[in-house]
């Protein structure tokens, strides 16, 4: 695959897969291991021959409207979907899990120079051929620029995590910066790597509040895409930059039009109006039938997301790591994947996509078992009352499960659920909300019994997940975090606390593996099954690659064209 | 008649501090806020969130908020959008066009077809006609928009290829011909309702004018029917429907809404349902405004509109 990216340069090649020493040697190949179902797709589909110069159009529909230009302000994964083409990184991790150099001239490693051995000095080595879409050059004064605009208190950053550590920021020449960090972080590799957009300098420097100015609805950047013009809650039109310092774009304009409703989404890509699907994709009751249309393709993938449901372990029966046991023997995983999912997605043990390099292989695996299930509540001293439902100590096996009301298929596993659980003794009321209501207090601050929900857990290609599992990140107990579960374990803070200042890939994997198996033993979450997408593509459109590593699959609609 | 217009104006003002006061409350203290969509980011963290609750001003008391709201509101200060940063008068207006145009065209055909069919009905009451009429406006009542619409995307778009199967134009198009093969489908799905609701209205008016004694003494006097149905029946028949022109604005947005999501058309209903979803707090509270005001006004051309024609009016 490295020579697929191969436009940037020889570093892509060189860097494909990690050696066997340093971290930051793994820092540029971190999810060598990543790999992706649709990459034989994507393999069939490599552009041949791209023309000499772009032509055509690309329209790709989205199912939510991208309202942030800013890319280092808070956004979601749509908006993400035009950062990806109107900025630039100075790495960016590529389908196979590589770090591939794109401001930077090449990815800093102990090798080469641009780490300390301690992993506390970086020098970063930048193209001097690049230019922002106004033509003024991109320096390393636009990396220090950015990367003090996210530590700005005034500014309303998306995210500190990582940057907050980075200090005496120095500009050594044009295309050279140098930075010292406070404590070793090396998820910084891939935080840089995945979403720290470069913004320039010389517009965003100028403005009274960075929180609001013209750039921030006609944004600027060094990406393949100049931005065109918005039509809210129409589409966003960008047009190809001539003056691009990577290989492409190949097409003239990008089109990202936003369909609100899913099912008029796949008909529009089933009338033609929409060459692409992304992001929420193709439902999967659609899917058969979209792969039997003429002229069109279905890519099915994996993402980062693993659907799960949350258990809140402060939560009565769910302190009981038998309940949990129980609870997860006793769910038919096999018949919600494939009654309600058609059979799209796998099962999965991890938080860990099942392709990353820290994937841990041999986790126990998932049986359904109630015969089990009724044993081991039993043992646990969970007794059958009058009404079937168990109870210990005066505390009934009955719980709330919520979901984002009207997310269809959710609400069918829901009921699944009833079933699976009463069987058992337990009894599961649905307790649904909107996105809004759910994902606000409710999850933030614990409110709930329990949820299903889809995370993605990793820091772009890193299994650094102390924000999530961590002790010191529970929200509800004032902790800065997401470890809405409550979950304490002095172990795997530990874990946590290792692996994120260890420079090696092997222990890496081994910190990260133990950690993964603490979380499968513990049932800290009930995990369901790895998340998919299955998206359309028309016929004739070449370049689509799916990217475990990004948030949205069209990142590189660089390199799309039409055959 | 200016006591009439003051007092009416002033009742307007009211209502729309009150309406004010009750959005935003009801808004603010629904649960969720407009970071809650961040919450599954890998990279925002709780404190991140509370940070930017900060720097949004969200962690005030209510009333505080309220009150600053409300004070900049007055002054033409709408606010911006917690989305995507631009003004909240810029924001509505961007999508008005779209809206107006929807909603122009389908009270045009609703007006024309539905004021048609209720005065055919009235005349040939109880014929095939007025039955047929009678049934099918209320199969068109009962029936789902949202169906409605899916139902001609499959048939027109998807099956005969007719028509787009959404959006408002082609992008590089935009010449007249383009918007108005895009305006088709929605412009008919969203008259479906407003044409029945009319010439239900129609029909019972004018079956209530031509009862008259004034119709009867002018057939009497021997006037050409086409007369007396053009000038005595259909003016006196049209009357009662100003109130009903006046008051048609709420449930026209409401089906706006949702022709607009089905035919993915980027007007002011979505933009309520995305802010609402998104709880864009300006924006949402942006559009509530305006809609209260364009139904206070609508209501109040109404009335003026019937106490210029019918003086009792102003008296009671």
């Amino acid at each position: 695959m490295a020579d697929d990216t191969g436009r940037f340069g020889v570093g892509a090649v060189h860097l494909g897969i990690p050696s066997r020493r340093q971290f930051f040697q793994l820092g540029a190949g971190a999810a060598a291991g990543w790999s992706l179902a649709g990459n034989a797709f994507a393999q069939s589909e490599r552009p041949t021959n791209p023309p000499d110069k772009p032509r055509g159009q690309v329209v790709a529909a989205l199912s939510q409207e991208p309202t942030v230009f800013h890319p280092l302000m808070p956004g979601i994964e749509v908006d993400q979907g035009v950062w990806w083409q109107v900025f630039s990184l100075l790495w960016f991790i590529d389908p196979a899990g590589n770090f591939v150099p794109d401001l930077a001239r090449e990815v800093p490693t102990i090798e080469n120079g641009g780490l300390s051995a301690d992993g506390l000095t970086w020098k970063i080595k930048l193209r001097s051929d690049v230019k922002w879409h106004d033509g003024t050059p991109f320096t390393a004064e636009d990396v220090k620029f950015s990367l003090e605009l996210i530590n700005n208190p005034d500014f309303r950053a998306r995210s500190r995590v990582g940057h907050s550590l980075v200090k005496d920021i120095k500009v050594v020449a044009p295309d050279e910066i140098h930075w010292r960090m406070e404590a070793p972080y090396s998820p910084y590799m891939s935080i840089l790597g995945s979403l720290t957009f470069i913004v320039p300098k010389h517009i965003l420097g100028k403005v009274s509040d960075p929180n609001a100015s013209p750039f921030h609805n006609a944004p600027v950047g060094t990406g393949p895409f100049r931005w065109g013009e918005r039509v809210p809650g129409d589409h966003i039109l960008l047009n190809a930059h001539a003056g691009y310092h990577g290989k492409g774009p190949y097409v003239e304009r990008v089109v990202f039009k936003y369909i609100p409703d899913l099912t008029v989404l796949y008909t529009q890509f089933r009338t033609g109006q929409v060459d692409y699907t992304g992001l929420q994709g193709i439902l999967p009751n659609f899917v058969q039938e979209a792969k039997t249309l003429k002229g069109r393709k279905v890519v099915v993938s994996s993402t980062s997301s693993v659907e799960h449901i949350a258990p809140n372990l402060e939560f009565g029966p769910f302190a009981d790591r038998a309940v949990r046991e129980a609870l997860y023997l006793a769910i038919n995983k096999q018949a919600i994947i494939d009654a309600l999912y058609y059979g799209l997605p796998t099962q999965t043990e991890s938080f860990v996509p099942q392709q990353a390099w820290s994937f841990q292989q041999g986790l126990p695996q998932h049986k359904y078992d109630p015969a089990k299930a009724n044993a081991l509540l039993d043992a646990a001293g969970w007794v059958r009352g009058t009404s079937g439902v168990r109870e210990k100590g005066g505390v009934k096996l009955e719980f709330a499960n919520s979901t984002t009301s009207g997310s269809a298929v959710r609400e069918q596993t829901q009921q699944l659920l009833i079933q699976d659980w009463r069987a058992i003794g337990a009894a599961m009321r649905v307790n649904n909300m909107p996105a809004a209501v759910i994902w606000g207090d409710f999850w933030q601050q614990s409110k709930f019994n329990s949820v299903i929900v889809g995370v993605n857990f990793m820091l772009g290609s890193d299994p650094d997940v102390t924000p999530r599992f961590g002790s010191g990140a529970i929200p509800a107990k004032g902790g800065r975090g997401y470890n809405t579960y409550q979950y304490q374990s002095a172990e795997a803070d530990r874990l946590l606390a290792d692996g994120a200042k260890q420079f090696e890939i092997a222990q890496r994997k081994t910190t990260y593996g133990d950690l993964q198996k603490l979380i499968r033993n513990d049932l800290a979450i009930l995990p369901l099954f790895q998340g998919f997408i299955a998206e359309g593509v028309k016929e004739g459109l070449q370049g689509f690659r799916p990217n475990i590593n990004t948030s949205i699959n069209c990142w590189n609609i660089r390199e799309w064209y039409w055959a | 008649m200016a006591r009439y217009v003051v007092n009416r104006l002033v009742q307007a003002i009211m209502l729309l501090v009150i309406v004010s006061a009750i959005g935003f409350a009801i808004l603010h203290l629904a649960p969720g806020g407009p970071l809650s969509q961040f919450a599954a980011s890998a990279q925002m963290t709780q404190e991140d969130l509370d940070r930017v609750t900060r720097q949004l001003g969200l962690d005030r008391p209510l009333p505080v908020q309220y009150l600053d709201w409300f004070g900049r509101m007055v002054r033409g200060d709408w606010g911006r959008s917690y989305r995507d940063g631009e003004a909240v008068l810029s924001v509505i207006s961007s999508h008005l066009g779209a809206t107006l145009e929807l909603m122009a065209t389908a009270t045009i055909i609703a007006v024309l077809l539905g004021c048609w069919i209720g005065v055919l009905g009235a005349l040939r009451r109880y014929s095939l006609f007025d039955t047929l009429a009678t049934v099918g406006a209320m199969i068109a009542l009962s029936i789902p928009t949202f169906w409605f619409g899916l139902v001609t995307i499959y048939v027109f778009s998807v099956k005969l290829g007719w028509l787009p199967a959404g959006n408002r134009q082609t992008v590089g198009d935009g010449s007249f011909l383009d918007l108005l093969h895009h305006l088709i489908a929605p412009a008919l799905v969203l008259a479906l309702v407003e044409t029945a609701m009319w010439g239900r209205f129609m029909r019972s008016s004018m079956l209530e004018v031509i009862n008259q004694d004034y119709i009867r003494t002018a057939r009497a006097k021997g006037m050409p029917e086409w007369r007396i149905l053009s000038v005595h029946a259909l003016r006196n028949a049209l009357l009662p429907m100003i109130t009903v022109a006046g008051l048609q604005f709420p449930t026209l947005l409401g089906g706006a809404l949702v022709a607009e999501t089905v035919f993915t058309w980027p007007g002011m209903g979505r933009l309520f349902l995305d802010s609402i979803g998104y709880r864009d707090y300006p924006v949402v509270m942006g559009i509530l405004m305006f809609s209260a005001t364009m139904v206070l006004i609508g209501s109040l051309l109404a009335d003026i509109l019937y106490a210029v024609v019918d003086p009792r009016i102003r008296v009671g």
